[in-house]
Formats: C-alpha cells, structure tokens, sequence
C-alpha cells in the first residue's frame, strides 16, 4: 500500500526538524501533528510526548525528520538526520524535504526491519496529503453509516482513514496549547504557534453563565414544582391540560428551558449542539411572539378583532341553520324519510340555537379575553398559535359535537346492519373465537331480526347523509387546526444553530472530504490538498431536528378512510399520551 | 499526460472525455458535455413571452409580463445552477479512494469521494433504456451491518449517461479502476474486465435495470 503522509499546511513554511504526530498502520498513514525544531533534549521530548500521550489517549510519537532548507542537504546534516532515526525509533521513519521557496517536495519512508511479507520494498512509495489544521480540529464528520456499536477512543481498520484522520486531531487539543511564546525546553509549530486563539467575548460569558444559570435553574424548579402539585391532578384541569394544545406547548418550552439552564455541562458536541439548538429555536419564538404583540397592541387591532368575532360567530351558526333547512327538505334531490329527518333536522337546531345564545352572552367580555391572550404572545408565537388553535376548537364546539351525534348514529345503524345482514343469511358472530359461524335461528327470530334489518336499511340513506355533511364540516376544522399545529412545530423542531453554522462556518459540519492535486512533476511524489466537503442542508436539517411535541397523523389514509366508513371517531392530531376517548 | 478522445451519449450528444495520468497511483477522468446552446435558450424564451403576450392581450393586466420576466429569469437560474452539468470528473488515488465531481454551469461542484475501504466491488451493469440495451459502470459499497451485502449502487458519471459500446472503447477507465495490490484480496471483477469478449457470454450475471 502507498504510504500517505497527512501533513497540515500550517507547518509548510516551518524551519526543519522533527515531525510530531500518529502512525495509523492499519491503513498505512501517518498523520503530522507539529513540527518540533531544533535544538532540543531527546529526554525533555519524550517526556513531553509521553505527558500529551497520557492526557488524548492518542498514541502520539517521532514519525521522523522535516528539512526546510535552501538546497540540498549537506552531508552532515544528512547524517544527523540519520543518528536521529537511532535516537527515536519509529517504523517507518518518514524523512520530507524542501527547498526554501520550492514548490516540489522529495520524501521517503524507510524500514530498517526486514519486511515481512516476501516481495515488499524496504522503501514505500509516500502521497503527501495537505490538510488544514484548524478547520479539521474544529470539524464534525458526519458519516453517511455509523457502526452501533463504537467506542469513544478505538479507531479500527473498518472506520477508515477519514475518521481516523478527524479523530487524531481533534483529540490531540493538548498538543497544541503552547505557543511560541512559551518558555518551554521544546519549541513546536501548529495552527496555535503564533498564538493561542480565544475572545474575550466568549469567556466573559462563560464566567457570567455559571450564576445566572444557577438562578434561572432554581426559577424554573418552582415552576416546575408549582405546576406538579395536586391541584393540577384533579379531574377538571388535568382533562382540560391534556386536550388543550397550548399546556402542552408550555409543558414543550419549560422542558426547553430547564435544559437550557441546566448546571450540568454538555458531555459531547451532540448534546451541545441541541442545546445551543434549543436557545436559537426559544430566542426566534421569543422575539416573532413580540413583534405579533407589538403589531396586535398597535392602532387598537384588538378592538376591531373582538368587534368582527361575534358576527362572524352568528354568521356562521346562521349558515349551519340553512344547511340543515336544505337537508330537512329535499338535498341534492334525494328522498329522505320525512319523520327521522325531521326529528334529526330539529335536534340539530335547537343545539345551534343554544350555542349562539352562549356566544351573545359572552360578547361583553370577548374583547377583555382578547387582550389577556395577546399577551400570552410574549411568551412565544407558538403558544399564541395553540391558543388560536385552542379558541378555534371551542369556537367550533358545536359542529364537533354535530358529528359525533351523526358519528355515533351512523356506528351505531353500521354495526346493527352488519349484524342483522348475518341473520339473514343464517351466520353469526362467534365472539370466543373471533370469526363468523353458521348458527341456526328460530322462526321468530329471523322474522324480527329480518324486520329490523329492513328499517335500517331504508333508514340508512338518511343518516348517512347527516353524518357525511358533519363530517366534512369536521374535516375542515381539523384541516384548519392541523395547519396551525404543523406551523408550531417547525419553529419548534427546526435546528436554527446549524443551519446558521453551515451558512457562516461550513467547514464546522462535514459531510467527507474532497481532494485535489497540486501541480505535479514525474518523479516527484504525489501531492494533494484535503479540503472539507460540508453537509448539504436537507441532511443538516435531518440530523438536528429537535424533537417536536409529536402531533403527527396516527392513521394512514388507507385507515382514516376506512374509520370514516364504519363510522368510528376519528382523532387524527392527537396528542402524545392522550388516553382514548 | 493527457489525452482527449470524443464519444457519444445515449441521446446522441457529443461528449468529451480527458483522461490525465499524474502518477502510478493517481489519474483523473473528466468528461465534458457541451455548453448551453443559444439557440435552445432563445426559442424557450421566446416561446415563454409569446404565451405570456398572448395572456396579456387577453387580460389587459400588465402583472403577466412581469411575472413572465421574473419566471424566465428564475427558471434560466434554476436549470443553471441545479441541472445543467458542464462537466464530470473522476479522480482515482490508489489506497485512498474514489472521487466523483460534477461542476455545473452556474459553477457550483458537487463532489463525493468514496474511500476504497468501502468499495466491495466495481461492476457493468446493463440497463434498459426505450429501445435499447446500454452498459453503465457502477461502484458497490460494502454494508457495515452485513458483511456480504451491498448498502448502494453508485454509478459513474451519473448524469452524462456514457454508454458503453460493446467494443469497449473507454476500456482504460474500467483498468484503471483496479483493486489493490494482490497482498489484499483480489476481485473476481477483475478478470471480466480484462477479457471481455461480447462474443461470449459474461461469467456473472449481470443486474437488469430499467430506465425511464
């Protein structure tokens, strides 16, 4: 295998010396860390080789000689460099070479053990790999397959010389915290030797975050305590809590919040990452909540709100009212029977009747509520989004509790047909084992079931049309809801942190890497750049999504449409950990 | 060394392939497909306004042409940018991997390289396309879950669609996709790629795939 030796573009101009870093021999690499120069102490640098070993856990050593020099190297040089392969024996000892201001380069790679399959050279063909020191260090490789089962520290031949590459430099972090400034016996060159990198900016806030994070933690435990206690467990307000979509989006944002200030540190980039998530995604809900505030509060919007709700409301209760007109008479030319019509027709009515005087009772305080909900919108826009979607269910109360009477009415036919229309052709259901038998009825029991199958097949027509009619009245309400729900989750699960780092810092996310060759001269090794290829969005919005509240359909179309058929009760936005109704 | 050779795609089309050797262990392949033409953009264009005047006359609403505008300006940026491939490139570095890029005419590239630690096996695979059969060479990654499987089949130069005649005149980009030295295992792919007679039959069976 060709030899590929990783070397960090940073050290391309540094004096020569020696080359610091790790030897992967199971893909045949070595990737340089530093450049050590001269003079030093072959006893001070083992030593501090040994120290940076004990504190990455990375199996960092002498990979072998750099010589930056004006021309060739003189003999003496050359056998010093030689002595120094004595000195720190490494396999293979890499020697890199390099005119002062040329663009060619000449390494080698010897082995002073006899190899040990039969044919191989003693000296390896060597691909020189320039990468960028600080942006691979800063870099998160994002593997299309990750293995299950891998651990922190092992690099084995299956995860390939990428990872291996990525996880040996950012590992090696301890290396790299002495500048050329120190007073230290070795003096190395890294992307940090003309000094370590730090903002004053980010220091003071993390100096100040440690109380106030403490103090908003403490804050957040009450609340936390506050809303646990028994009161909220009592049968009105905790039903009232698991309907209502604006509790569980308060309960969604105080779990964000806890985490956000939680005195616990980060224990690796990925929980860091959703934290730093979390505080994008808090602050964009925070501030859109305050400019729907502004905009409500401004030019007595609130006013004109409450003044238009009470006729829309009547409005719409009078349109329910000649819906069912037209369904009491002759809708779309179909024959309904005249009693059961009427009788359905008249229910309906009186319960419209009852809703729109509950409305005119309430219509001096509408605007008070109004006001007090737009508030609530400094709390986020996505809590003043599941209030609306909150007022618009009770809005429409009336035509949820239409179609499940209709619903109910038409189950209940449903199932008595199905069971009678058994009857008639002398078949049963057998509850214990769950299938249909043939049983044998008696004379009058077929006559009466055979009568009561007749009525309900002549009385079907009728419901089912009442049921269809509130159904798609339901339908579109749970449409209207459903879009406002789908809205509150995207502010609430997209990873505005990431998105943001992958348009201003690409080379932070990594999809792989790409290569490019350098200009080329036969005989010469070959030489190429390792540039980061950074992670297409659909995949930075896939990996980092923050978990939403899960208000996705439960049912399949397939199983919506046969529930619409037989007349069950449909829920499609339900809730996680809603009990069945 | 380079060296530049012309063939044909599936529709007919001119392609250009370049192949440069820079070393033992490195070549690069690049296949170049011609540029946007300005008759095909003029007729589309006009074509769009035609419609869009024809609207105008019958609406009397001078949004139309505006919205006209904007739709070619958009739609000329959009197939530049997202469809149009000016050019593909293989680069093959022995013991690292395989990388593939696509540079569009907008300038945007779009390069995936694939380590050769991954790469199971490469193969010809023949597809059906309308009328007639073509030969398309793909990559096979190994699956870290099972050791014998294939998570993906990755073809190359996906989009200019290079077909292979059964005289196998682009024979040198099949050698030079060679496994590793004999040390590590070798392919069973390798033989059929040396001796590849059409006369005979293939000794595997190859993958039938339809293309549409």
């Amino acid at each position: 295998m060709v030899l590929k030796a990783f070397f960090p573009t940073c050290c391309v101009s540094a004096d020569s010396g020696l080359l610091v870093g790790r030897w992967v021999p199971e893909q045949s690499s070595a990737v340089v860390l530093a450049v050590l120069h001269f003079p030093f102490i072959p006893i001070q640098v083992k030593q501090l080789l040994a120290q940076v070993r004990q504190a990455s856990q990375v199996g960092v050593a002498v990979l072998g000689t750099w010589c930056h020099c004006r021309q060739e190297p003189e003999e003496s040089l050359g056998r010093f460099l030689e002595s120094l392969g004595a000195v720190f024996p490494h396999e293979p000892w890499l020697r890199l070479c390099r005119e002062r201001g040329g663009t060619f380069w000449s390494c080698e790679a010897t082995r002073r053990q006899a190899p040990t399959a039969p044919g191989a050279p003693g000296e390896d063909q060597v691909m020189l790999i320039f990468y960028d020191q600080r942006q691979v260090l800063l870099s998160q490789l994002h593997l299309p397959t990750v293995l299950p089962d891998r651990q922190a520290g092992a690099t084995t031949a299956s995860t390939g010389v990428l990872a291996a590459v990525f996880d040996t430099v950012a590992r090696s972090e301890v290396l790299f915290r002495s500048d050329r400034f120190d007073e230290g016996p070795v003096r190395l060159s890294h992307w940090q030797s003309e000094g370590v990198e730090a903002s004053i900016l980010a220091e003071l806030a993390r100096r100040a975050s440690g109380p106030i994070c403490l103090l908003l933690a403490s804050l957040l435990s009450l609340v936390s305590a506050v809303s646990a206690c028994r009161v909220f467990k009592l049968w009105p307000l905790s039903f009232l809590g698991s309907k209502l979509s604006t509790c569980e989006q308060l309960r969604h944002r105080l779990e964000h919040l806890t985490l956000i200030f939680s005195t616990r540190k980060a224990e690796n980039p990925a929980q860091l990452t959703r934290k730093a998530n979390t505080v994008a995604s808090v602050l964009l809900d925070v501030a859109l909540g305050l400019m729907l505030l502004s905009w409500l509060h401004g030019r007595s919007r609130i006013g004109h709100l409450a003044d238009a709700l009470v006729p829309v409301a009547d409005h719409v209760a009078e349109e329910l009212q000649h819906l069912l007109q037209w369904l009491m008479g002759a809708p779309a030319g179909l024959k309904m029977n005249r009693a059961l019509d009427q009788v359905l027709g008249r229910f309906f009515l009186y319960h419209i009747h009852l809703w729109i005087s509950y409305i005119h009772l309430m219509s001096p305080f509408v605007e008070h509520i109004l006001w007090h909900v737009g508030l609530s919108a400094c709390l986020g826009l996505t809590v003043a989004l599941s209030l609306l979607s909150d007022i618009i269910a009770l809005l429409t109360f009336h035509i949820y509790c239409f179609y499940v009477y209709g619903a109910r009415l038409y189950c209940l036919k449903i199932h008595g047909l199905s069971s009678l229309w058994r009857l008639f052709r002398g078949k049963k259901w057998n509850v214990l084992r769950q299938r249909v038998d043939s049983c044998s009825y008696d004379l009058d029991q077929l006559f009466i079931g055979t009568l009561l199958f007749t009525i309900l097949l002549f009385l079907l027509p009728t419901t089912a049309l009442y049921y269809l009619v509130f159904t798609l009245l339901r339908l579109l309400v749970v449409a209207v809801q459903g879009l406002i729900h789908l809205l509150v989750d995207l502010i609430n699960s997209l990873p505005l942190y990431s998105l943001g780092l992958r348009l201003c810092r690409p080379y932070r996310l990594a999809a792989g890497v790409k290569f490019r060759v350098l200009q080329h001269e036969a005989g010469r090794p070959l030489r190429l750049l390792m540039q980061i290829n950074p992670l297409p969005y659909s995949r930075v919005v896939h990996t980092y999504r923050l978990p939403s509240c899960g208000c996705h359909p439960k049912h399949s179309w397939g199983a919506l449409c046969r529930k619409l058929f037989l007349g069950e009760l449909i829920y499609p936005w339900r809730q996680r950990g809603d009990k069945q109704d | 060394m380079e060296d530049e050779r012309s063939f044909s795609d599936i529709c007919g089309g001119r392609l250009a392939l370049q192949r440069r050797y820079y070393s033992p262990s490195c070549r690069e392949f690049c296949l170049s497909c011609p540029r946007l033409s300005l008759r095909s953009l003029t007729a589309v264009t006009c074509t769009v306004w035609l419609a869009a005047y024809g609207l105008f006359t019958l609406c009397e609403n001078s949004m139309i042409l505006s919205a006209a505008i904007f739709i070619t300006l958009l739609g000329l940026l959009g197939y530049l940018h997202f469809v149009k491939i000016d050019q593909e490139t293989l680069l093959i570095i022995d013991s690292l991997g395989i990388q593939m890029t696509s540079s569009y005419a907008s300038g945007k590239e779009s390069t995936t390289f694939i380590e050769m630690g991954k790469v199971k096996d490469i193969v010809i695979n023949e597809a059906i396309y309308m009328q007639k059969v073509i030969y398309y060479l793909c990559i096979l990654l190994k699956d870290p879950v099972e050791p014998h499987g294939i998570s993906q089949v990755v073809p190359v130069f996906q989009r200019q669609s290079l077909t292979l005649s059964p005289r196998l005149e682009c024979s040198d980009s099949h050698h030079s996709l060679q496994p590793p030295p004999p040390r590590l295992k070798k392919s069973s792919c390798l033989s059929l790629l040396r001796t590849w007679d059409y006369r005979c039959a293939p000794p595997r069976l190859a993958n039938f795939f339809f293309y549409f």
